[in-house]
């Protein structure tokens, strides 16, 4: 029977969806023509998805048959899949707390990875001096306790600067995330108030604001809003080429965000290092440190299911430690400390590989 | 023309003038949209797009080929849970219409209609992640499955009605068993009617995003195995909608318009098939 | 002659038939049991600590371990509702138009267009609710004239995000479905019925009228269509919200709803107390769901009695 115009569609269709259907499954059962590489899943902090994910591509170079797979669902997230069990390893940006560690299956171990600074963004159409910002006064800002940007507060750390009579308008982020944590840190050291009435986690109840998805969901409503205040990752500053401030240290003096100044704010913390790498050094003491700076940490278990893929995630670790840290000044993270790479080392040691 | 006449005709071209701009109001958006979309995306469609894996930050370059294949896979993992058991229900259905089974079928498939997608998601994620501690692509395909099941349930109910009864009364005279009366005769009638069903469904999941967060995850390596983390379209353009990197921003508006355009596709090829029906019924 | 068993089937049948097709069949309300157990099950440390409070509470607290779903329910009936009235009469707008007033050459364009608007994707919805809409929406906010930001629906700053993007978003997005379902139900409307009205010399706009009143049923499920998808709807509105849960009256603040706080929060939370709350706020979001489902079905009975009340009584030919 010819084909008529009327037989075309049906037709069309179906041969539509038997292909759709044989490509499904001939992806899936086609082996693969090299030998089945090892894929390792992790899940966790946004904020070095950047450096993790260059990590991860560079290492893949070098050992073409390890493939680690990193989706950036947030710190907590990252926590939580690996207490699941649903992901290899986990990343953070704030450590995991005592009750966390109870409640994983097996012993955790942190490993920091980079260094980082949140800072404060803001959008001041008119003013093109940088702002200098107190601690307590980033804190009553987010409190919703300082509300216009002419306020005194912010005024006697910025003379000369004519600050508008505006509303400020907080963000935060919606989602839970470390880069929050890292500023609730800070804010909780310098503002007994902030850390009774908001405290330091993820996710926190913010007293004021509206809510942005991830970094760039902050960095986006900023921008768009005359008149915001929130923080990003200083990477995310950098690369939306949004204004941010300088922030008082603890010595007093008001230090922009560097990979100097942030390096700087580790060394404080180096010399007291506890065993298990859980520190905070927001509002380190010290000459040009950046005070709202924090390590970042890659979670392991000291001994996984599959001994396989625990070998391979120690190699790269050693990897990323060393080699790796080369590539952290270009995309805007300080690299580790000697001395710290040299602790991790030897707690390297202690994950079981077989 | 007395002055009832004439108010009437003037709400009437009212009326008439309201709906007219009814449809502008809603192409306006449209417009907006597709001219966004397109003109950001269609400058970044290249060869790379569809045969390169995503580089990492500051690499320029890439593509989206293990998202593309990643959403293809999911939708025909989707297709394969949700076709047969969806006609077959159908089939129940429209064949055993007064029993309480198939009116609890049809309050069922309305409610899963509405459930939000998120909680499909939840629900995948609790009972095919969970207990295996792995995200996979078969958790996703679950996922989307269930929201193409009431689709395919109604549509196959509502075409199998519509099957003239002499077709059936014919095949029954003639000594066929209801199984066989309905698999070879009604069925063949109204498989054009379940096609565009499952087309229909098709686009309605393809643009998901939520249920796949928690549950095919994301993979930025090719994979094509069904009990890993996959890629796919949707959730890769959110993922670099919300970067910094205006790099990633051009895929993004890439990967959607390649998302749009094969949604357009099954709906499109689904329209035309209705038309066909429509001019088969036609008395 | 036939005797239909409790499967439905009619003596002298095969078994297998009803009892095959039955099985798939009986999966679909399994389904739907399944995910409503799963949701309950997932969120029993929620439901203990709180009870009922925690459909009244105000307070979203995962520091403080103090959870309560009031303020995401407010805005997600909020927006979907606002949502609706934007989107229901330019829905039937357009489907009125396509169905009766649409010059031939126009109509399967125009029907085209429609579903292209259907096709895309909730997070492109986002996107250029965040670069194109949130702008205009600031605009208008900051063109708002004073006398009018003294009324509580209007009060705020000017902020772009809030409640007014988030429904304008979800209007658009409701309006294809709901338009291309009325469409259908108004080109079901038989001939004799239009036809019928022309000849006693009604005016167009009579004629559809009685049409719409003919397929009214339909329409309201067309509606209710639309409503469903605004309720669900996750990534546009996570986008445009504001993500604050407040309860406010203003179209202008930012607010939260159960499906973006869910998406927003569900991978971080890494406490039991709070990750059953959010799905506490799943389950929430399912019964709310079932719940409109029931009532449309009850609006839809309600208003399809009438006509088989009257149908009993003489009619005139030409008039229903």
């Amino acid at each position: 029977m010819p084909l008529t115009r009327g037989d075309i569609v049906p037709k069309l269709s179906r041969c539509l969806l038997i292909a759709l259907l044989l490509a499904a499954v001939a992806a899936v059962l086609v082996p693969p023509v090299w030998a089945d590489p090892v894929q390792i899943d992790g899940a966790g902090a946004t904020f070095p998805y950047p450096i993790y994910s260059k990590w991860f591509s560079e290492y893949n170079k070098l050992h073409p048959d390890v493939r680690i797979n990193y989706q950036s669902i947030g710190s907590g997230g990252g926590i939580r899949q690996l207490t699941a069990q649903t992901v290899f390893f986990g990343a953070s940006d704030g450590p995991m707390t005592n009750d966390q560690l109870q409640g994983a299956p097996g012993k955790v171990f942190h490993f920091p990875t980079v260094l980082g600074g949140v800072v404060p963004i803001y959008n001041l159409p008119g003013v093109d001096a940088e702002l200098k910002f107190a601690g307590t006064v980033l804190a009553d800002i987010f409190l919703g306790k300082i509300t216009k940007w002419s306020d005194q507060a912010i005024a006697k750390d910025n003379p000369g600067v004519n600050l508008p009579d505006s509303d400020i308008t907080v963000v935060h982020r919606a989602d839970g995330s470390g880069t929050s944590y890292i500023f609730c840190d800070y804010l909780a050291k310098v503002s007994p108030e902030y850390k009774s009435k908001v405290g330091v986690a993820t996710s926190v109840n913010w007293p004021a604001g509206i809510g942005g998805k991830g970094n760039e969901g902050v960095a986006g409503l900023v921008k768009q809003t005359p008149g915001a205040i929130g923080y990003v990752e200083l990477i995310y500053a950098l690369q939306n080429k949004i204004a941010f401030g300088s922030v008082k240290s603890f010595d007093g003096e008001f230090v922009r965000a560097s990979i100097d100044s942030v390096s700087a704010a580790a060394a404080s913390a180096t010399a007291k290092m506890p065993a298990d790498f859980r520190v905070s050094i927001t509002n380190a003491p010290g000459k040009n440190v950046y005070p709202i700076s924090s390590f970042t940490w890659i979670l392991l278990y000291e001994s996984p299911k599959d001994k396989h893929k625990s070998r391979l995630m120690v190699d790269f670790m050693k990897w990323a430690l060393t080699d790796g840290q080369k590539f952290a000044g270009d995309l805007g993270y300080a690299p580790l400390p000697q001395t710290v790479v040299s602790l991790e080392d030897a707690a390297l040691k202690k994950i079981k590989v077989e | 023309m007395s002055w009832n006449r004439l108010r009437r005709k003037v709400v009437s071209g009212a009326v008439v003038a309201f709906c007219a701009a009814a449809v502008v109001l809603a192409l306006i958006p449209l417009g907006f949209i597709l001219f966004f979309v397109i003109g950001h995306g269609l400058p970044a469609l290249n060869a790379a797009f569809f045969t390169q894996m995503p580089k990492p930050v500051g690499e320029p370059g890439g593509g989206m080929a293990n998202a593309i294949a990643g959403t293809l896979i999911l939708i025909g993992l989707a297709a394969g849970i949700a076709v047969p058991i969806g006609i077959v229900s159908g089939i129940y259905v429209s064949e055993y219409r007064k029993t309480s089974l198939a009116s609890a079928v049809r309050f069922s498939a309305d409610i899963l209609n509405g459930v939000p997608s998120i909680v499909i998601g939840l629900f995948a994620y609790t009972t095919a992640v969970l207990p295996f501690q792995r995200f996979s692509a078969i958790a996703g395909g679950l996922a989307l499955g269930i929201m193409m099941i009431p689709l395919i349930v109604r549509m196959t109910e509502e075409l199998l009605n519509l099957v003239p009864p002499t077709l059936r009364d014919g095949a029954l005279a003639l000594g066929a068993t209801r199984a066989r009366a309905v698999f070879t005769v009604i069925l063949s009638a109204a498989l054009p009617g379940i096609l565009t069903g499952v087309l229909v469904a098709l686009a309605r999941i393809a643009g998901e995003t939520a249920p796949l967060l928690f549950t095919a995850f994301n993979n930025r390596f090719w994979s094509t195995r069904l009990d890993q983390p996959i890629a796919s379209l949707t959730v890769q353009v959110y993922t670099y909608a919300i970067s910094p990197y205006d790099d990633w921003h051009r895929q993004a508006w890439a990967g959607a318009t390649v998302l749009i355009g094969a949604i357009l596709t099954f709906s499109l090829l689904a329209r035309a098939m209705t038309r066909r029906l429509e001019r088969m019924h036609r008395p | 002659m036939s005797t239909t068993g409790p499967l439905g089937r009619s003596s002298g049948e095969g078994r297998l038939f009803p009892l095959l097709t039955g099985a798939a069949a009986v999966l679909v309300p399994c389904l739907v049991a399944g995910i409503a157990l799963v949701l309950w099950r997932e969120s029993l440390l929620s439901i203990r600590e709180f009870g009922f409070a925690f459909w009244r509470t105000s307070i979203w607290d995962p520091v403080a371990g103090q959870f309560g779903a009031l303020p995401f329910i407010w805005g997600t009936l909020y927006s979907s509702l606002l949502a609706l009235l934007l989107s229901a009469p330019v829905a039937l707008g357009i489907a009125i138009f396509l169905s009766d007033l649409s010059p031939h050459a126009l109509r399967q364009p125009l029907i085209f267009l429609t579903e292209l608007l259907a096709a895309i994707p909730s997070i492109v919805y986002g996107l250029w609710g965040i670069f194109v809409l949130v702008p205009l929406v600031r605009r208008l906010e900051i063109a708002t004239p004073a006398w009018l930001k003294g009324v509580p629906l209007f009060e705020g700053p000017p902020l772009g995000v809030g409640l007014l993007a988030a429904s304008l978003v979800l209007a658009v997005m409701m309006v294809p479905f709901t338009a291309s379902v009325a469409r259908e139900i108004l080109k079901a409307v038989p001939s004799a019925q239009r036809e019928g009205a022309y000849a006693l010399g009604a005016t167009r706009w009579e004629a559809i009228r009685m049409a719409l009143f003919y397929g009214r049923t339909g329409i309201i499920g067309a509606v209710m269509l639309g409503l469903g998808r605004a309720l669900g709807e996750t990534m546009a509105v996570t986008m445009l919200i504001g993500n604050n849960p407040r309860i406010s009256l203003s179209l202008f603040a930012p607010q939260y709803t159960m499906a973006a706080v869910i998406a927003n929060e569900f991978t971080e939370a890494a406490d039991p107390l709070y990750l059953d709350a959010l799905v506490e706020i799943g389950l929430v979001l399912f019964l709310i769901t079932v719940a409109i489902n029931a009532l449309s079905r009850v609006l839809v009975w309600r208003v399809g009695r009438e006509r088989t009340v009257r149908a009993g009584r003489p009619v005139p030919a030409a008039a229903v």
